[in-house]
């Protein structure tokens, strides 16, 4: 039933053949790929292969050189107005979560709120104070993110991205930071971020996750979205030779 | 180590008095030049007893050959003439004479000071510009500087620039106007007029004004967590006030004393009125800063790299402007790294004036050479220039400490 609703949604991401260079190597080599609203996307593939690159071109941290993309009907130009208003439905979670150390937990997520959206504090914090719950980490909001452990900072970074109240969630690679006993709480988050309705992008090699809320699973090879099915048929019967292979390296783990 | 039974001594617990008697055995074939403890103490007692005997050999020297230790010759006149620095004629006793040396000293180095950081922020910022051309023109300018002696710098300076300017006569003349000449640069500089003492009470009100607007910014920073108003506002008591004073007093508090070229008799050119700085000071003061900048643009430069570039991209993720980011994330970290070794450079720059005295600046040491020639003092004197170098490292040592022990307590 909720694949039919999103039949009908409009697109929200929209990138046509996108390329990008790194002086002269070529590491995207025109990505396509079309998000619907509301859809949780995981994206998988060899390491190196430029799924990184490709996430953070949608939000401006990396500039592609030719291609299309388009977020919530905002072409990614050399407009800075653009840019900003793009930057603004987009939240992003780190590998490294690069969280800020010199601030406090609940200030790390009320800055972006009162400097960037110009809230009062009040409202900031309060906000703020949600997300923490929602996050499962209030009684930490006063130490700072250096205090925290692994799984702690990376459910911080997740709620300092939400506090923007962004359309759209990036995440490269979450959890691969993390030792193996927090993995679940920060994918406990997720799972019930993917499922409240917000627009995703997840570099993971969780399988379990992507099973569990995925709409659909890309395959990113050599610079580009080698294919992508919905999370069944990708697992059972994987295309191409590349897929496969690369299924049986990680499954096999 | 006395016996058993000792008063004060805390007992073993849990350890019988056989185990007690071999741990004390134990401890006591410890020979004393391995013993750690007692090998501190002896190397402290050692260094001591060093520098006593060389002090004492140093006094039964300086006593034996009929020499006396005294100041009193600080109250007799010095009788040589001082051209830089606060009013000083020959009449006047040799403790002015110092005084007048430190003054030029310490002026030459606050002014150096808050110059060179300037130039060092602005360097460094530049180094790390994704601009080419900019990062290209910081990177010769601090690689050259800091190649070259600073010695051979401010003869450079001085020799080569200063005195290779036109003579008085045909001093550059800037709008002002400025008279730069090999003799130094003449500026306007305001004098205060007899109607000051009506317009002093608005400069009053006016500091009262922006130190009040001050607080309640703070206040509303710590409520909201962002300022109400931007520092600006501040300013402008500041400006507005004085100015409402000028025009409600009569006549004007200060006159902006102009400088002129006269002809004094005997068909001699002088440049009359404004303030002067001295060849000498000009060519100390740019070479210090010069050199001291290179070096501060490269702590600068470290302070910033050392923020990860992940905190830039998150804070860029999440839709903060370029200036936002500097100052409210990447700044605030850097600084933690940046003021200890920019401590070491304001205390570089300090002591390095003393070289002032290769071009003929008056400064502490040169003033005190003059003395200890004319008094013979020179034991005293020496005592006295360490003493000023001392406490003028100490004080910026103390305050800078201050801003940085608040920098860290921000960041913990
Ligand atoms: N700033 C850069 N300059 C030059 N080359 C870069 C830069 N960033 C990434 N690369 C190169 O681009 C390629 C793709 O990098 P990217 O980080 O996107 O890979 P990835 O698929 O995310 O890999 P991983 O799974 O290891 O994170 C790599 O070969 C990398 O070395
Ligand atoms: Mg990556």
């Amino acid at each position: 039933m909720q694949k039919e609703k999103l039949e009908t949604a409009e697109d929200i991401i929209i990138c046509q053949n996108v390329h990008k260079w790194f002086g002269n190597f070529h590491v995207l080599q025109g990505v396509n790929i079309t998000v619907k609203r509301g859809e949780v996307v995981v994206v998988c593939g060899p390491s190196g292969s430029g799924k990184s690159t490709f996430i953070r071109t949608i939000n401006r941290l990396e500039e592609h050189q030719r291609g299309n993309i388009i977020v919530d009907g905002i072409e990614l130009t050399n407009d800075l107005r653009n840019i900003h208003a793009i930057q603004r439905e987009i939240g992003m979670v780190f590998q490294q979560f690069n969280l800020f150390p010199h601030l406090k937990v609940i200030d790390n997520i009320t800055l972006a709120p009162i400097w960037v959206r110009r809230w009062s504090k009040e409202k900031a914090v309060q906000v703020a104070m949600e997300l923490l719950e929602r996050v499962g980490i209030p009684e930490q909001a006063n130490k700072y993110p250096g205090q925290l452990s692994g799984g702690q900072q990376q459910r911080l970074a997740i709620a300092r991205a939400l506090a923007m109240q962004p359309k759209i969630m990036l995440f490269d690679e979450p959890t691969s930071a993390l030792d193996p006993e927090m993995i679940k709480e920060v994918l406990d988050v997720m799972v019930e971020l993917a499922r409240s309705g917000i627009t995703m992008i997840v570099i993971t090699h969780e399988m379990g996750f992507a099973k569990e809320v995925a709409n659909r699973i890309f395959f990113f090879a050599d610079g580009y979205f080698v294919e992508h099915n919905t999370t069944e048929e990708f697992f059972i019967n994987p295309r191409e030779e590349r897929t496969k292979s690369f299924l049986s390296q990680i499954l096999t783990h | 180590m006395s016996g058993e039974g000792v008063s004060g001594c805390i007992p073993f617990k849990g350890v019988d008095m056989n185990q007690r008697a071999a741990m004390d055995e134990h401890r006591s074939v410890v020979p004393f030049w391995r013993n750690e403890r007692v090998l501190k103490v002896l190397a402290q007692i050692v260094f001591v007893i060093l520098v006593l005997a060389v002090g004492a050999w140093a006094l039964t020297n300086y006593l034996e050959r009929g020499l006396k230790f005294s100041y009193s010759f600080l109250d007799e006149e010095a009788s040589f003439d001082l051209a830089e620095g606060i009013e000083f004629s020959p009449t006047d006793p040799y403790a002015r004479a110092f005084l007048v040396g430190v003054l030029n000293t310490a002026r030459v180095a606050a002014i150096g000071i808050v110059l060179a950081t300037l130039v060092g922020l602005v360097t460094g910022i530049a180094r790390l510009s994704k601009n080419w051309l900019v990062s290209k023109i910081a990177g010769v300018y601090i690689e050259i500087i800091r190649n070259i002696p600073l010695l051979v710098q401010l003869f450079l300076l001085y020799f080569a620039v200063i005195m290779k300017l036109p003579q008085i006569k045909e001093a550059f003349v800037l709008p002002g106007p400025v008279y730069i000449s090999n003799r130094g640069i003449v500026l306007p500089w305001p004098r205060v007029a007899a109607s000051f003492g009506l317009w002093w009470p608005f400069l009053v009100v006016a500091l009262i004004g922006a130190v009040a607007l001050l607080i309640i910014r703070g206040r509303s920073l710590k409520h909201t967590g962002r300022p109400s108003f931007n520092l600006l506002w501040v300013v402008t008591p500041l400006v507005a006030v004085p100015v409402l004073g000028w025009l409600l007093i009569p006549g004007n508090p200060l006159l902006l004393d102009l400088p002129e070229m006269v002809t004094k008799s005997g068909g001699v050119l002088k440049v009359e009125g404004g303030t002067a700085l001295s060849s000498e000071f000009t060519a100390l003061l740019l070479g210090l800063v010069v050199y001291t900048g290179a070096y501060i643009a490269e702590v600068v430069r470290a302070g910033i790299l050392s923020v990860p570039r992940g905190q830039t991209e998150a804070a860029r993720a999440q839709g903060f402007t370029n200036r936002q980011i500097l100052s409210l994330i990447v700044l605030p970290q850097a600084l933690r790294v940046i003021i200890p070794p920019l401590i070491s450079q304001y205390l570089n720059l300090t002591k390095n004036s003393s070289l002032a005295i290769a071009i003929g600046f008056l400064d502490l040491y040169a003033v005190s050479q003059t003395m200890w020639n004319q008094s013979g003092r020179v034991v005293e004197v020496f005592f006295m220039i360490m003493a000023s170098y001392l406490t003028m490292s100490l004080t910026i040592s103390f305050v800078m400490n201050i801003v940085n022990r608040r920098m860290q307590i921000v960041e913990r």
